[in-house]
């Protein structure tokens, strides 16, 4: 119910299209209801030989033209002006939905499987606006024309009309019969189809290791497997739902039947006309169609309710505090302090314990320590990605929860071991920091990433298109272009989390030099494998389970023999 | 599209009998008119209430056969579609199976599950529903036309003449909407693409503070798509009106001229009624061919697109002889040249080397210098384009494709787990080694110590993605599953880039005194992990620019002496 307001809620901008779908629907119901009365009663002034009233035939049939023309252009507007509001109010939807993506906490995003985010933004949200589309076109005129339907029947003969009232339970509980039966078998079926289609995306995309490892049989004979499994159930979802079309048929049928015994009775005792016979007939022949589509839409109508749930999950979710009132850093100093950091991203596990770190203006950090042991989540606390459980980190003299965000991240430059681009251009993707850009200046941070010699090869060289996620180019190409986007903003903090481990050693070393050309001054954070490449750096932090075990420069760290000696030692010596 | 109709083998009779069935239902429907024609004239107009009642048992005597010969059609639909496609989709994969990556790489992974999932459904859903409505529409549209024109050839004219209209007003539709709606399935794919965008580039985009200007591009793309599909709605908007209106004006005209007939005693009331309903009848058919046209159009783009599938054959011939050990020198490269296919220069150029047994050969270069298309061609992923690559003095082309496997285990730079168990993973390789072998395994590769502290140790579930590892694990768990393999080459490609060095370091001593005494070669961007290798390759743009030890090459090879430079200097 509640899932249902909320969409509702969606319409209310569009109230205007949404009262001439409901007028038009009334009005089109209306004139399609009176059309059999009509026929019948034209039919009722032709009755032999001899014996036709002309004047009342061609009184009637000009009724008749009327009101199916006043239908059908009713029909017509209705439509369109449903169709605009489903459209409209998902696509209202759907944004809503993305500006959630982009104002929940980092955490929300990284909780949830992506695909499955996608999926709701796309299948779901399209889901629900079919079922809008349905809602009004079928289940809402449906309703209309049963009602309408029962209304005139009774008008016309309360007798009759009490016979098709005695066999409507007939059509419902077959409907609901089908609709239960079907619904169950859609759904094993589509959870053996997404197994199957999982099956299928996981070994083709994997078809390197599935080749080199001979793993084919095996693959073919799980996928033969499911294969079948997909054909039992898809079979049974197929025939229980096809039976719901000749049973409705059937019903229909016998309706029909036992209104023509009943009615033509009534005839011959003189009660009714032969006219009022055929109308009735005809509505007969009409009636329990409403109910197949009715039933039809409920199920599908169920489906885009779980679908909506899902959408408005997300849509619900709670955003990042509001930080539009807080203070703004204008000019960042470069100084940063950790006071006491604790920090669990799941509260059973703590992850970093009671950290203290005090970083001067300008000076150079790196971050060493085996996987895992909470480099990167140092990175997440400073950008404010995510929040500290406990203690405070303080940037420029800010306690950064007291600072906009933006105002935050724009101090810092950030590049990711996992390079993210976007379709477009190389140039897009280079001034993605800094929109407004001429092209020599991207040409030029390009070059100090050492990214243009590569750049000007591709085929449309600058204005290359680059695929989703990048998929033309090679992992170390990639790292370059993300490279270039920071030597473009320039900002006044640096923050390298593996940002050259997959550049080979000589290009590496010749952006280390455009590294310090640009970190000159700045205070920069180093996360690296390679110990080679931090040796230079005035304080090193060793990390290990959360803690930081050792801190100093390279010298001193060497001297002490400690955790930081091993790993180095045991680097240099391979 | 011919060479899909062997895949009903076993399913022809559905094929013939659930039309048969469907035929009698649809027979029977149109006795009916003919029924209530007769109660009207002859009951109604006798006053004979027995026939009346006579002639109702009949109508449901129609409807309960018409109910049994549909659902056997339906039986019948539903167990030649799914049938059908079953088998059609087995055939699809064992084939995509055996593509060599030249195929499927330049195919591209998602349209290839594209067809075997939504193409192979699409054709499924066409048979089905082929089966179910190809012969009833017409059988019912035709029949309706020969019954009207038997009770009155003249009035039958304008039900005649309003058939061809109708149909007329469904193609157009269908014809201008089809398309539009395909261009529009290609706008809901980008709304899909910036959405999947702007989740994997969260961090970078909030880090630019660019919320703002994702959100203007994403709210254009769903407005355009929006106002797209308002568009396609308008013109579908029309089917269902104008059929009702086309409908109903004939009818009318029917009344009227059948009013003059019935006055001249030509015609009767109960007949003009049979025309209606057979009016009806026909405009209703011809909706339900409309939406069987639309099925159809779809299974004949998947039917098309599967035989696509079908056409593309191996670009690898599989040779004959199984890999029999001879000698010491395992495998030879003589003069080896390679090009991908469409690509305009060279990847490797004249590689030549030859490693006996138990040799570990260290690759080194730059991004792009072909290391990794070295990995490729050994286990013939691809045929060289000039040379030879040798394995036990014999050219591999003469090798079946499966023994060359078999001896050879790669561990790809790009991991991939597939979902199952730890242990699955560590079997692909080789079904048939024990929980002990398995454990072996995973000690080598240093994964044990995480697998061990898993409740479920070997048996631990791996999700898909490997998402429930780390980078770092996941490294380890495809190395012990190349280990696992007992291969007489091991090809390690940049296998161990997320280890630490101390991780990195044992590994590498635990590799070098595997008791099978493989081949190893081993890819690296550290001239410090392959200093110990009998011979390291200097690759640059695809040549070899050194070849030889470690010494050796600090000697004479300008390239690796940089390249240790650098690394000593940063030590």
């Amino acid at each position: 119910m509640d899932i249902l307001k909320k969409i509702f809620s969606y319409t209310k901008k569009y109230s205007k299209d949404l009262a001439v779908t409901i007028i038009f629907a009334v009005i089109g119901v209306a004139g399609s209801l009176i059309t059999p009365i009509l026929t019948g009663k034209a039919i009722d002034y032709i009755i032999g030989k001899g014996n036709v009233d002309f004047k009342s035939v061609s009184k009637t049939l000009i009724f008749l033209c009327l009101a199916v023309i006043i239908s059908a252009f009713s029909q017509w507007i209705m439509t369109r002006s449903t169709n605009r509001l489903s459209y409209l109010t998902s696509c209202d939807i759907r944004k809503d939905f993305f500006v959630k993506l982009n104002k929940v906490p980092i955490s929300f995003i990284d909780k949830h499987s992506k695909g499955d985010l996608i999926s709701r933004a796309t299948n779901d949200i399209e889901t629900v606006s079919d079922a809008l589309t349905q809602c009004f076109t079928q289940f809402f005129t449906g309703i209309i024309t049963i009602l309408g339907t029962l209304i005139l029947m009774l008008i016309i003969d309360v007798k009759i009309a009490l016979i098709v009232i005695l066999l409507t339970p007939l059509s419902l509980v077959a409907a609901a019969g089908v609709a239960k039966a079907s619904h169950k078998a859609f759904t094993e079926q589509s959870e053996i189809r997404g197994k199957l289609s999982g099956f299928t995306d996981e070994m083709i995309k994997n078809q390197s290791i599935v080749k080199a490892f001979s793993y084919e049989d095996d693959a073919q004979e799980y996928f033969d497997k499911l294969n079948s499994q997909y054909r039992a159930s898809g079979f049974k979802a197929t025939f229980f739902s096809s039976v719901s079309n000749p049973l409705t048929r059937f019903i229909n049928g016998i309706i029909y039947a036992f209104v023509a015994m009943y009615g033509a009775s009534r005839v011959i005792n003189g009660h009714i006309s032969v006219g009022t016979l055929v109308s009735f007939l005809s509505y007969a022949n009409q009636y329990t169609k409403p109910f197949n589509e009715i039933s039809g839409v409920i199920s599908e109508l169920q489906n885009a309710l779980a679908c909506a749930r899902r959408v408005f999950d997300v849509i619900s979710a709670e955003n990042e505090s509001d930080d539009s009132k807080l203070a703004v850093i204008e000019k960042s100093d470069g100084s940063v302090r950790f006071e006491n950091v604790s920090f669990s991203y799941v509260p059973q596990k703590p992850l970093l314990q009671n950290i203290n770190i005090s970083i001067t203006p300008g000076q150079r950090i790196a971050i060493v320590g085996p996987t895992g042991c909470g480099k990167t989540t140092l990175i997440n606390l400073l950008m404010r990605f995510y929040d500290t459980t406990d203690g405070d980190v303080v940037i420029s003299g800010h306690d950064v929860r007291e600072v906009q965000r933006n105002s935050l991240r724009s101090c810092f430059g950030m590049v990711l071991q996992e390079t993210w681009l976007f379709k477009g251009t190389v140039s897009d993707n280079i001034s993605y920091g800094k929109p407004d850009t001429t092209e020599s200046e991207i040409i030029e941070a390009a070059k100090a990433a050492h990214a243009h010699s590569f750049i000007k090869r591709l085929p449309g060289g600058y204005n290359t298109i680059i695929d989703e996620n990048g998929g033309n180019l090679s992992q170390g190409q990639k790292q370059l272009l993300t490279i270039a986007r920071i030597m473009l903003t320039n900002p006044p903090m640096l923050i390298l989390d593996e940002a050259t481990s997959n550049i080979d050693i000589r290009t590496e070393v010749q952006i280390q030099k455009a590294f310090e050309k640009l970190m000159k001054g700045k205070t920069s954070f180093i996360i690296a494998h390679r110990l080679s490449t931090i040796r230079n750096t005035d304080l090193i932090l060793v990390m290990k389970d959360g803690n930081i075990i050792e801190q100093g420069n390279h010298k001193e760290l060497m001297k002490k023999q400690g955790f930081y000696y091993n790993l180095y030692a045991s680097a240099s010596n391979a | 599209m011919k060479s899909l109709l062997k895949y009903f083998d076993g399913y022809k009779k559905y094929l013939f009998l659930g039309p048969f069935f469907k035929l009698l239902e649809a027979i029977f429907e149109l006795i009916v008119p003919l029924v209530t024609a007769k109660i009207i004239d002859t009951g109604i107009g006798n006053n004979d209430k027995d026939y009346i009642i006579k002639m109702g048992g009949i109508m449901i005597l129609l409807g309960i056969s018409g109910l049994a010969f549909a659902l056997t059609c339906q039986f019948f639909a539903a167990k030649c579609a799914y049938g059908y496609a079953t088998s059609l989709r087995k055939s699809l994969y064992k084939h995509i199976n055996t593509l060599s990556h030249a195929e499927i790489n330049k195919l591209g992974a998602s349209t290839l599950i594209t067809r075997l999932t939504n193409d192979t459904n699409a054709v499924q859903t066409g048979v089905n529903m082929g089966i179910r409505l190809a012969t009833r529409s017409p059988f019912l549209i035709i029949g309706a036309v020969i019954m009207a024109v038997s009770i009155d050839l003249k009035l039958s004219l304008i039900l005649i003449g309003a058939a061809p209209i109708i149909a007329f007003i469904v193609y157009k539709v269908m014809s201008k909407s089809i398309p539009m709606y395909k261009q529009n399935q290609k706008r809901l794919d980008k709304v899909s693409l910036l959405t999947s965008e702007n989740l994997e580039g969260t961090r970078v985009i909030r880090a630019f503070s660019r919320q703002k200007e994702e959100i203007d591009e994403f709210s254009s793309t769903a407005d355009d798509l929006s106002k797209h599909a308002v568009i396609v709605s308008k013109i579908s908007a029309v089917l269902n009106p104008a059929n009702f209106m086309i409908l109903n004006l004939a009818a009318a005209l029917i009344i009227w001229f059948g009013g003059i007939r019935v006055d001249t005693g030509s015609l009767t009331q109960g007949e003009i009624t049979a025309l209606i309903n057979y009016m009806t009848q026909i405009s209703l058919s011809l909706v339900v061919l409309a939406n069987l046209i639309v099925f159809f159009n779809k299974a004949a783009a998947g039917a098309n697109r599967i035989t696509e599938i079908f056409n593309i054959n191996s670009s690898l011939t599989d040779g004959k002889e199984d890999i029999v050990a001879t000698g010491d020198t395992v495998l030879e490269f003589s003069d080896v040249s390679f090009r991908y296919p469409d690509a305009s220069e060279e990847s490797v150029s004249n590689i030549s080397f030859t490693l006996k047994k138990g040799e570990t050969l260290g690759i080194i270069g730059g991004t792009g210098s072909g290391k990794t298309t070295i990995a490729n061609i050994i286990p013939r992923f691809f045929d060289v384009t000039s040379g030879e690559i040798k394995i036990y003095g014999k050219n591999i082309k003469e090798y079946k494709i499966s023994s060359i496997r078999k001896m050879i285990a790669s561990v790809p730079q790009k991991v991939s787990v597939i979902s199952g168990t730890v242990a699955e993973n560590i079997r692909m390789g080789n079904k048939s080694a024990t929980d002990d072998e398995v454990i072996d395994a995973l000690k080598t590769a240093q994964a044990y110590e995480f697998i061990e502290k898993l409740p479920d140790k070997i048996n631990a579930p791996v999700l898909q993605g490997g998402k429930n590892f780390s980078g770092g694990q996941k490294q380890r768990l495809t190395i012990a599953r190349a280990i696992a393999a007992k291969p007489k080459i091991l090809i390690l490609d940049d296998s161990t880039s997320a280890l630490d060095m101390t991780t990195d370091l044992n590994l590498r001593r635990a590799i070098a005194d595997l008791p099978e005494n493989p081949v190893v070669i081993m890819i690296s961007q550290r001239a410090t992990s392959l200093k110990n290798a009998d011979k390291i390759l200097v690759l640059e743009d695809g040549k070899a620019v050194g070849f030889g030890t470690h010494d050796y090459l600090c000697e004479n090879c300008e390239v690796y002496s940089e390249i240790v430079e650098i690394q000593k200097a940063g030590e």
